[in-house]
């Protein structure tokens, strides 16, 4: 993973433990993955906000054997959709990497984790960042 | 000229010689290969080639020039999988405007040899790179897939439908000699199978095979004199769409906006409607694929795709056969597998299918590429309006 300079700003935040994403003034919404222009309307006045780290679980699928670079160990493969409203692709951390650990749309809070030399985040089921 | 209305035609269609294992050829051979079969098909030579489309690992300049061909129209529109059912459509605009007369379209992929296949890799300042493949969401099977368990919820349905496509897919397969996996099989055995990525398992994720194929797109007025006059199929309609090439960016996990629209507009072009559709060809690279394409495309209603599975509707006999070659999951799928779902389209409307289904005179071919990140749709005939 390398940034670029539309997404620098977003791992630069994610460094500092926050989860940042973009916020269009002409529409008044927030997008994700960030970008220059608003995917919606295309205006350029655009800002980073930093958002609550609240989510649900829309959707998942464990992947047993990640490929390199990443470790070969099961990782939940996790689609969530953040209380400020965007979706994003994640990874639930905290709990077996099981079925029986998670349930579509449970509450999740963001949490950030060392991977590969980047602080990403990932997501923890709300009773257990608690 | 109006591209649909039967004014175009397909008049060579044809896969390579032998798909599955192709350990002794390489990925711009099976290019070839299906190119002189298409071409022997539709009794014309490389010389009476003017147009050309591809798409793939290899630039299409490469390739007329590998294959001999003089373009005057080139289109290397890449859009994964489904590309090959935009190359028609944009052929048959392309014929039309007069741009071309014949246009060769070809197919090849070493894509378990990997033989002259270039290696996969990752742009890492790709959108997928730093927002995706590093949570594991790396490869179709741990990507395309993330979406299933929330359509699966939001209607109902549980992961025996998943399985319930596998099964009525493999009753077609058992009777193509060129399918890959042809013993018939169960809902216990499918869940059962080796798990990929929960709640996938091997037999509901595509195969891996080396295979090609080609197509021959003419007008129709030109296709009345070859020697196949007879088994013309023609373009009635078609549709083109994207969305995004990230799963995580769909509008709606549970439905695809790409499939939607382009649906929308070859049934609109067509004049049709879904119930006018014979037979269905609908990319099957995972299980889920098939219950999408069949609510989104209006096949059925919402929520209602795994019990017109389960009921037979799609299976041999059934009202709406679908992916009667055994599909993506067991004839054969060698990384872009919307060239074989036209193939397999053909054949039916020719009447020259392994498990031909009776009276068949208008198909849809459905195709996705780059996951759920484009859309292709076909409506075909064998009559000309």
């Amino acid at each position: 993973m390398k940034p670029t300079p539309d997404t620098q700003h977003y791992w630069d935040a994610a460094a500092n433990g926050e989860l940042q994403i973009q916020w269009c003034n002409e529409c008044a919404t927030y997008y994700f993955y960030p970008r220059s222009n608003c995917p919606r309307c295309g205006s350029a006045d655009v800002e980073w906000r930093r958002v609550s780290g609240a989510a649900t679980l829309v959707s998942y699928v464990i992947n047993g054997r990640p490929y390199p670079p990443l470790e070969p160990e099961p990782l939940i493969v996790a689609l969530v959709q953040l209380a400020e409203g965007p979706r994003m692709m994640t990874n639930i951390v905290g709990v077996e990497p099981l079925p029986s650990s998670v349930e579509l749309d449970m509450p999740l809070s963001v949490a950030f984790i060392e991977r590969n030399g980047a602080t990403i985040p990932v997501f923890t089921p709300k009773a257990v960042s608690a | 000229m109006n591209m649909h209305d039967g004014n175009i035609a397909i008049v060579g269609a044809a896969e390579t010689t032998t798909i599955g294992l192709r350990p002794n050829i390489t990925e711009i051979g099976l290019h070839v290969e299906a190119a002189h079969n298409a071409l022997a098909d539709a009794g014309l030579s490389i010389r009476d080639v003017d147009g050309f489309a591809s798409a793939g690992r290899t630039p299409v300049f490469e390739l007329t020039d590998y294959l001999g061909i003089r373009p005057r129209w080139l289109d290397g529109t890449m859009v994964g999988g489904t590309s090959f059912l935009f190359h028609v459509r944009h052929a048959a605009a392309a014929i039309a405007q007069g741009l071309a007369s014949v246009v060769l379209i070809t197919h090849g992929e070493s894509g378990r040899t990997r033989l002259g296949s270039a290696p996969y890799g990752f742009d890492m300042t790709s959108s997928a790179a730093q927002f995706e493949f590093q949570y594991g969401a790396q490869a179709p099977f741990s990507s395309f897939t993330v979406p299933a368990l929330r359509f699966l919820k939001d209607r109902g349905m549980s992961v025996e439908h998943l399985a319930e496509v596998v099964v009525a897919q493999r009753k077609w397969a058992e009777g193509v000699p060129r399918a890959m996996k042809r013993t018939p099989t169960t809902v216990d055995e499918v869940l059962a199978g080796p798990p990929i990525a929960y709640p996938f398992t091997k037999d509901m994720c595509c195969l891996v095979t080396d295979a090609g194929g080609a197509l021959v797109v003419t007008s129709a007025e030109r296709a009345h004199d070859l020697p196949g006059a007879d088994r013309a199929v023609y373009l009635l309609g078609s549709g083109e769409s994207s969305e995004s090439q990230l799963v995580s960016q769909m509008e709606d996990p549970g439905s695809s906006r790409a499939f939607r629209d382009s649906s929308r507009d070859a049934f609109a072009s067509a004049g049709l409607g879904p119930s006018d559709i014979d037979h269905l060809m609908g990319y099957d690279a995972f299980a889920h694929v098939p219950l999408y394409m069949l609510e989104d495309l209006g096949f059925v209603g919402f929520g209602e795709s795994g019990a017109f599975v389960v009921d037979g509707h799609t299976s041999p006999g059934g009202s709406l056969p679908m992916n009667t070659n055994g599909g993506g999951l067991s004839y054969t799928h060698s990384g872009m597998y919307g060239m074989f779902a036209i193939q397999e389209s053909v054949r039916q409307l020719r009447g020259e299918a392994a498990q031909q289904v009776d009276g068949v005179e208008v198909g849809f071919v459905q195709g996705v590429g780059y996951y759920f990140g484009a859309s292709g749709s076909l409506v075909l005939s064998n009559r000309q309006p």
